[in-house]
């Protein structure tokens, strides 16, 4: 980790270095526990794991179709860093649903991994000297970078999961970008430490002769075996693992996940019980503005503008769909029955025949993604609808009332609520 | 010194002096710099000031609050069970003590109830159940880890040979 550059001389350091009172002491470090095994077994599984995070980080960004219009897009100043983006499928239809409860559920797993390892280095946060060459300095600078931003990553992704918008800025930017930053700093770490971690696994014979910077060279009394350590650390991985796997497994599972946001209980009983992301209070929907009389669905494309009410989209065809819905938030719901208006029946209404992009518009007053664009194979998708009624009845005021769009495997905030005005183009 | 790797002896007296070490570990820490940056540039375009203290601040408050505080706290329960002579009691305490602390240390929002009325807003459910499930949950591994303990003792008392007596 970085320190501020001390300028001394030799006996200086070995003066701070003797005395066992001072963090910089390797003497001052008394836990039998730490030593190269112990950490380059955390290293391995994180190496794996955070892997797992940033490749599920990543799609999930694809998942949001953010090359396809500016309303898609938290992080319109990636530059290179969406080079790998893709037009992200509608198959499988719980494709978002695997790939971001992968992501959330697996980070709050692994953090007890994560304080163990920093745990088992921290006595190489105060190691002196601070530099032993060029390369010694920037890999300590880069270490901050490691740390600093593990820890920016998983606490903003925790904080976000649970609505505590505290962090300085919007998710989106922060999450992403500080990825980024985590993980230039993971790759170098990976190659310098990697090959050390494998040769101290195969090889664990040779440990106790081999000098390191880990053990401690005056070790306190063990009240804890190392292996017994590490169950400790999968205990508590765990026992986070089981209270939160059930948000995104839904169905009776939920109630297991009982610390988890969106795990215990459902909102509601009955057909328009499950899970809600935004009630019509947060984003203050007026319930005069959804009346029947009142509210129409305006639908803009090549022919012109329709006004539609909610009767005149009862007269269409209405077909069924069965479809989860899948937050970036990590928790998800089982498959929902929905029955609607196909999108690309109105597509074909406003003089497309082969859909194309679609831009649709919410009542909504506050909160992101008021508007979101589908792109035209999501349009396209037979399964895509614009749903009137969940699980047979008409939608609740919660879930979208009058209207909702629903699409396979995109990612909740696309599932548009509270639908005002669907403009039908290229983007 | 007599633990102390052979490399140290070769301490720098100033960094003008700094040797430069392995050229492909400077090229690969360059490299990651590099992208760094390109992220890091977009990271504080905002909100620089803030970014960077979450960024260094969580890190330090990782490594100078979290770690002594839990460090103090596993010594007070081995120094409390020593007290009482029984240094084997230690893990009965530190279990559930850990892995309850790190439910409340993830969920502390929820648990806490800080984020109550937007939690309540946003998906239509009372974030009061938190704090009773955690206290629950906390609870049952404690009193898990005392019958466990419990069940321990007595197994041990009834194996122990009459001559121990």
């Amino acid at each position: 980790m970085g320190c501020a550059p001390v300028l001394g001389g030799h006996a200086a350091y070995g003066r701070i270095m003797r005395d066992s009172r001072l963090p910089s002491s390797p003497g001052f470090w008394r836990s039998p526990l730490r030593g190269p095994w112990f950490t380059s077994v955390l290293g391995v599984v994180l190496l794996g794991g955070i892997t797992v995070l940033f490749v599920t980080g990543l799609v999930s960004y694809a998942a949001y179709n953010p090359g396809l219009s500016p309303v898609n897009d938290q992080t319109p100043g990636k530059g290179l860093l969406g080079f790998y983006l893709f037009a992200w499928p509608t198959n499988p239809h719980w494709l978002y649903r695997f790939t971001q409860g992968v992501h959330v559920t697996l980070g709050i797993t692994l953090i007890p991994v994560l304080l163990a390892k920093l745990w088992s280095v921290v006595p190489k946060l105060f190691a002196l000297p601070p530099a032993r060459s060029l390369a010694h300095a920037l890999e300590r600078l880069s270490l901050l970078l490691l740390v600093g931003g593990a820890l920016f990553e998983f606490v903003t992704g925790v904080l976000n999961i649970q609505l505590d918008y505290i962090f300085p800025g919007s998710f989106y930017p922060l999450h992403f970008y500080g990825a980024w930053v985590f993980f230039a700093a993971f790759l170098a770490h990976t190659v310098l430490k990697l090959p050390v971690a494998v040769r101290t696994l195969r090889d664990r014979r040779g440990e106790k002769d081999e000098r390191d910077d880990l053990t401690s060279p005056r070790p306190g009394r063990p009240t804890l075996s190392r292996r017994g350590a590490l169950r400790l650390v999968g205990g508590g991985s765990l026992l986070l693992f089981v209270t939160t796997v059930g948000q995104s497994l839904g169905g009776a599972l939920r109630s297991t996940a009982l610390l988890a946001p969106h795990g215990g209980s459902d909102p509601g009983s009955g057909p328009g019980g499950f899970q809600i992301n935004k009630t019509a209070a947060y984003a203050g929907i007026d319930a005069k503005e959804t009346t029947d009389d009142a509210w129409r669905l305006v639908v803009t494309g090549r022919t012109g503008a329709v006004r539609l009410s909610r009767a005149d989209l009862l007269k269409m065809d209405l077909h069924s769909s069965a479809l989860p819905i899948a937050c970036v938030e990590g928790w998800s719901t089982d498959d929902q029955w929905w029955r609607g208006v196909r999108l690309r029946d109105l597509a074909a209404l406003v003089g497309y025949d082969d859909p194309p992009d679609l831009l649709v518009e919410s009542l909504q007053r506050r909160g992101g993604f008021r508007r979101a664009a589908l792109r035209a194979d999501q349009v396209a998708d037979s399964r895509s609808l614009l749903a009137l009624f969940a699980n047979g009845e008409d939608l609740t005021p919660d879930h979208g009332h009058p209207a909702r769009v629903i699409v396979p495997a995109a990612p909740g905030v696309l599932n548009t609520k509270w639908v005002a005005r669907m403009t039908f183009g290229d983007l | 010194m007599r633990r102390m790797p052979p490399t140290k002896r070769r301490m720098p007296v100033a960094l003008h002096r700094l040797p430069l070490g392995s050229p492909l570990q400077i090229l690969l820490l360059a490299c990651s710099f590099a992208l760094a940056g390109y992220a890091g540039v977009r990271l504080l375009a905002d909100d620089w000031f803030g970014v960077a203290l979450w960024f260094v601040g969580a890190a330090l408050l990782h490594d100078l609050v979290l770690v002594p505080l839990y460090t103090v706290a596993d010594r007070a329960v081995i120094r409390g069970s020593d007290a009482v002579g029984r240094r084997a009691w230690t893990p009965y305490v530190r279990v559930p003590a850990v892995l309850s602390g790190l439910l409340l240390l993830v969920w502390f929002p929820l648990i806490s109830g800080r984020v109550a009325e937007r939690y309540r807003l946003g998906t239509g459910l009372s974030s009061d159940v938190f704090l009773g499930r955690w206290l629950l949950i906390t609870a049952v591994l404690f009193g898990g880890s005392a019958l466990l303990l419990v069940l321990r003792l007595r197994r041990a008392t009834k194996l122990r040979p009459p001559a121990d007596h």
